[in-house]
């Protein structure tokens, strides 16, 4: 019972029956996930009595300390104002598009924060927010929309795969890094993310039964946001829920209100630390909504009502929070002003990289594609070089 | 299956006299012991042993590669003597094969990983064309991808159908992908090391009805050999055709399991009194413009030889190449014997859809010769 979370992090490895053992439950009643959504902090930001969060035995989510909540409050005030203005700087034209993750910041800032220094995330194109939450440059962030470059930063320093668009192709990266670490004994977890739609591809398939089949420590994270661009979760899958597709592969699933930041906290910090001693990949399913288009280019009004974006905007995950917060005595005017500060320096930040026209070399296109550069882009490149220089020459 | 009349040294070049003198020692000591016949399936074999002994981050997976050994042997052994964690079996599911490839590769090991079957790779090709051939550029040189996607290809042994296609166009239309196909049991061996240790991602498309075939050939001195390329920063074979058979009046261009064939036509033709040089491509990509090149400026002549389908295929890009390049040199438009444009034939008919080696001689009979 030693490797369990909460005990000694060094302690030899658990597998499933072991965790099983330590909760004092049955197998299926460890996979399957609660009856319903695990939420600690209700609509009105109020603290629900432990009995009322809809856990199980054995789905059992402490409250994270004091601490924990506020540095993920910043990260989320700090998330909503770089959608806001990445949205913004895409109708100034100065991103070609932008897949905002407003509405659903409580989960990018919890899928950051779940994770140790030398744990890997991958996401998504949706996941700016988390990016730059787990400590990649705002600006190179934005490389990707800007256009100039697929990529803005180098995955191997910040441990952020490239966000990714072929949808769940990188749950499987993920599955990868993660075998790697446990081959050469190390203990590294990741969380790779996808959203309710993608669910649906071969890919996701694969990359669960591979992690589950060689018990690796990946957290897979969905963000249900009810939506595949028009298509709503209705036509993607009639499963119970989401979650429920965990316990095909002999893993354990959960879902949580995702626009509770405290119990997102909370259900990813526990998943992380059971990964982490050796009980296998698990699968969070968050349910969230996408407040806004799919992207600047899309027409919401197209597949859904106006009625129903209001109701969930009484469900926003930064104004419960704030409430929560505020009422626990932890927000008072000056940590207030303080995130709000660091909010705008973000802000700032994403104006001033994007503001600024990218310096552009043309000949880079040949330079990364090999290792070992080809004879016949050594050629093509030359080509571009002569072409480049007669122009200069003409001007 | 006759073994390289010039070594690919001579073919290209530009190998160090350290390299020129390892080849030599080895193929006096092969004579010395009189090499044993050894199968393209222990090359290939032997190989992948000596990289994973090399390199404690190469790691081996596919469907069936572990106890098995490999529905064609080809890792058998390797479980027992490397450890399951080194050369283990997956669940069936290809992308799944190659996505794990890709992030283990992330994370700092060299992954060759085994398609069971040419046509049982295509629901890898999201991950091998979107992340394998693309993810060393996408982040602008930060991230290497060192995997090699191992598929037996092509056909010739009667098999059932979705197990014979040429599947080379599609790998070779990719940016980002390097594509390698040798035709002799020493080149399975040279080539499958230096695509190990190939920084950028390989398909190794290995020709399965050449697995059983055998040539004398000493192993040891092909590790040697190898090992002194290595120390020296060589690659001998990517990017380096072979001259497989030398001749004065036309070229044949050909790679994989159609080096054979070449090999034989040219055999048949010397007997008739005409002189045929075969090329063997070996690297499909990078391609090897130069020694291509300067045989067909030599013959004057060419006919280019595949498997495939022709429309769209690599044999169309090596004619195209080649008129390009040399039409100036050339007495005859370049020609090409490839498989038809039609799904691989049932086995009692793909000898009629393979290129043989009368196809081949009528090809080349019809390559102007009279004015
Ligand atoms: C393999 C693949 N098919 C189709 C697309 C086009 N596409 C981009 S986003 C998207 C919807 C995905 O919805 P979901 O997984 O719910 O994520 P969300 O956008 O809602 O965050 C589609 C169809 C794609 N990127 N990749
Ligand atoms: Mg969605």
């Amino acid at each position: 019972m030693s490797a369990v979370p909460g005990e000694s992090q060094a302690a030899e490895a658990a597998d499933l029956d072991s965790v099983c053992r330590h909760f004092g439950i049955s197998v299926e009643d460890y996979l399957l996930p609660s009856r319903g959504q695990i939420q600690i902090v209700d609509e009105g930001g109020s603290l629900r009595p432990a009995e009322d969060q809809g856990t199980e035995p054995g789905h059992e989510y402490p409250l994270p300390d004091d601490e924990t909540l506020l540095k993920a409050y910043e990260q989320l005030v700090i998330g909503r104002r770089a959608n806001d203005q990445n949205s913004a700087l895409v109708r100034q034209g100065r991103m070609a598009v932008y897949p905002s993750s407003h509405g659903q910041e409580a989960c990018q800032v919890a899928a950051a924060l779940c994770l140790g220094q030398n744990d890997w995330m991958f996401p998504t194109y949706r996941d700016s927010v988390a990016v730059m939450a787990k400590g990649v440059d705002p600006v190179e962030t934005m490389v990707l929309f800007r256009g100039d470059w697929h990529g803005g930063y180098d995955p191997r320093q910040y441990k952020v795969g490239i966000q990714s668009t072929p949808l769940t192709t990188q749950l499987l990266h993920g599955v990868g890094v993660a075998h790697a670490a446990k081959l050469r004994g190390e203990d590294t977890v990741v969380l790779a993310m996808c959203g309710d739609g993608a669910t649906s591809e071969g890919d996701f398939h694969e990359a669960l039964n591979f992690a589950a089949v060689f018990n690796l420590p990946v957290i897979f994270f969905v963000q249900n946001n009810q939506y595949a661009i028009s298509v709503p979760l209705s036509q993607q899958s009639v499963a119970p829920s989401l979650a429920h597709k965990a316990v095909g592969y002999g893993m354990a699933g959960e879902r949580v209100d995702g626009n509770d930041l405290v119990a997102l906290m909370a259900v990813l910090g526990r998943a992380v630390e059971l990964a982490r001693t050796g009980s296998g990949p698990l699968l969070v399913e968050a349910h969230t909504y996408r407040m806004q288009a799919h992207t600047n280019a899309d027409d919401a009004t197209r597949y859904r009502e106006d009625e129903e974006v209001t109701a969930w905007q009484a469900k926003d995950p930064l104004n419960r929070m704030t409430t929560y917060l505020k009422n626990k005595g932890l927000l008072d005017d000056a940590v207030t002003e303080r995130i709000a500060a660091h909010a705008e320096d973000t802000a700032q930040a994403l104006r001033d990289g994007l503001n600024q026209d990218p310096e552009i070399d043309p000949l880079e296109l040949f330079d990364h594609v090999y290792a070992t550069q080809t004879p016949q882009l050594a050629e093509q490149r030359a080509l571009l070089a002569d072409e480049l220089s007669r122009e200069g020459d003409a001007k | 299956m006759s073994p390289h009349i010039t070594t690919s040294s001579e073919a290209n070049g530009n190998v160090s006299a350290a390299t020129a003198r390892a080849t030599e020692r080895a193929a006096e000591r092969a004579e010395a012991a009189g090499p044993r016949p050894v199968t393209f399936a222990k090359a290939l074999n032997t190989a992948l042993a000596d990289a994973m002994e090399a390199d404690a981050g190469v790691v081996l997976f596919g469907e069936d590669i572990g106890t098995l050994g490999g529905v064609f042997r080809i890792t058998d052994g390797l479980t027992a003597r490397f450890g399951v964690e080194r050369c283990f079996d997956t669940p069936l599911a290809e992308s799944g094969i190659a996505g794990m490839a890709i992030g283990m590769a992330m994370n700092g090991m060299r992954p060759v990983i085994e398609m069971q079957f040419d046509a049982f790779a295509y629901p890898a090709f999201e991950q091998i064309a979107s992340h394998l051939a693309k993810m060393r550029n996408r982040t602008r040189g930060a991230v290497d991808m060192p995997v090699v996607v191992r598929i037996p290809y092509a056909g010739g042994i009667g098999g059932v159908e979705h197990h014979c296609d040429s599947s080379e166009a599609y790998y070779a239309h990719t940016p980002g992908l390097k594509v390698m196909t040798p035709s002799t049991v020493s080149d399975a061996y040279r080539m499958m090391r230096e695509a190990i240790a190939s920084n950028d991602p390989v398909v190794f498309l290995e020709p399965k009805k050449l697995y059983f075939s055998k040539d004398p050939v000493d192993l040891d001195a092909l590790r040697t050999e190898y090992e002194a390329a290595a120390a020296a920063g060589e690659h001998p074979t990517e990017g380096h055709a072979a001259v497989a058979r030398a001749g004065t009046d036309a070229t044949l261009i050909a790679y994989g399991p159609s080096v054979s064939t070449a090999l034989a036509a040219a055999a048949a033709a010397a007997e008739e009194g005409r002189s045929l040089e075969v090329i063997d491509v070996r690297s499909i990509v990078p391609f090897d413009d130069e020694a291509v090149c300067a045989s067909v400026r030599k013959t004057g002549r060419a006919v280019v030889i595949s498997e495939a389908p022709g429309f769209a295929s690599v044999a169309s890009e090596i004619t195209a190449r080649v008129q390009e390049r040399c039409f100036h040199s050339l007495a005859a438009p370049v020609l090409r014997v490839t498989g038809f444009d039609i799904p691989f034939p049932a086995p009692k008919l793909e000898g009629f859809f393979l290129p043989g080696v009368d196809r081949i001689l009528d090809t080349v009979d019809s390559l102007q010769w009279e004015d």
